[in-house]
């Protein structure tokens, strides 16, 4: 119950930074891939540096969750999907003006429209449950020795 | 004093916020940061019948109950955002989108992410922000195609439609 209580405080904290930090704005998202402002490249590269320095002290220290439980760090394998389905992912990213986080962002802020992307983002869900036996998730022979050390993501 | 709360914040506050959000996850509920997964989950739950094995064969959203819990909370932190600590709310999407190409745009927009992100196990926060922090090497290979996808989008396909 608590962990819940913290997992709805935490979405809460991510959707207002979405907001505040305007990842939620479709111009901003346009300007980045232009190369016109730097803003998002600055705000990424920051948060990767924040987030890699607490990941780095978290396998030091290996601290245990305020439950007690034992933090595990999820490793996602690769495969082809990553190369193909990040392609078209970055391709409605573009299009949108959300990746999944600021889809529920927009939603939250009021605009309304984000429902559209919302309900397309099922769909590409089903189509991808759909087609997935038949969507190659192999890796290419450079890398086939490294995926095999990985194990399975959820 | 708290004036800049209500203005967008500059980058060096809103990286950093995003970056912490990854261990104070993991600290204060064990869970990797990740959103696109959530697509699945809502999917299961509408489908409760369907045969696709992506949505029944060992899998069950109630094991993943925080993740909805999360975008529940995402919802409420987006209103909050614009509403509570905005000096004005802000509209986020380009007016042209409201009409009915700019519906299939998006519509179709929405379709490239739910299928791109679950055949990419992950989005710019599951691959860009918490893989690139556990420093996995298959989250920059994504994460790279992610801006390949976007470029293509921003410089060949969104021209096409006067943007």
């Amino acid at each position: 119950m608590k962990s819940k209580f913290f997992t709805l405080l935490m979405g809460i904290w991510f959707g207002i930074v979405l907001v505040k930090g305007q990842l939620v704005s479709w111009q901003q998202i346009n300007d980045m891939f232009h190369f016109e402002s730097a803003y998002m490249y600055l705000v990424i590269a920051s948060a990767v540096v924040v987030g890699a320095i607490s990941v780095a002290l978290i396998r030091r220290f290996e601290p245990h969750t305020i439950d007690g439980e034992v933090i595990e760090i999820t490793k996602k394998p690769f495969h082809k999907g990553l190369v193909f389905g990040g392609t078209l992912f970055g391709m409605g990213w573009a299009i949108t003006g959300a990746c999944p986080g600021p889809i529920y962002a927009q939603i939250g802020s009021g605009t309304l429209l984000a429902v559209v992307t919302f309900i397309g983002a099922l769909a590409g869900m089903y189509l991808y449950a759909i087609l997935q036996p038949k969507l190659p998730h192999n890796s290419w022979n450079w890398s086939r020795a490294k995926a095999q050390d990985t194990s399975s993501a959820t | 004093m708290l004036e800049w709360i209500l203005e967008p914040w500059p980058w060096y506050v809103t990286g950093p916020l995003i970056g912490l959000s990854v261990p104070l996850l993991l600290l204060l509920t064990g869970k990797n940061l990740g959103i696109s997964a959530s697509l699945r989950h809502i999917g299961a739950i509408c489908a409760p019948r369907s045969k696709l094995p992506y949505l029944s064969k060992d899998y069950n959203w109630r094991n993943h109950i925080w993740n909805l819990i999360f975008v529940l909370g995402i919802i409420i932190g987006g209103f909050i955002g614009n509403f509570i600590l905005s000096a004005e709310p802000a509209a986020f999407l380009p007016t042209s989108y409201q009409s009915l190409g700019g519906i299939a745009l998006l519509f179709s927009g929405g379709i490239l992410i739910g299928f791109g992100t679950r055949y990419a196990d992950g989005c710019t926060s599951g691959h860009t922000i918490m893989g690139l922090s556990a420093l996995n090497w298959p989250s920059l290979v994504a994460s790279i195609f992610f801006f390949v996808g976007g470029i293509i989008s921003t410089w060949l396909i969104l021209p096409l439609f006067g943007l």
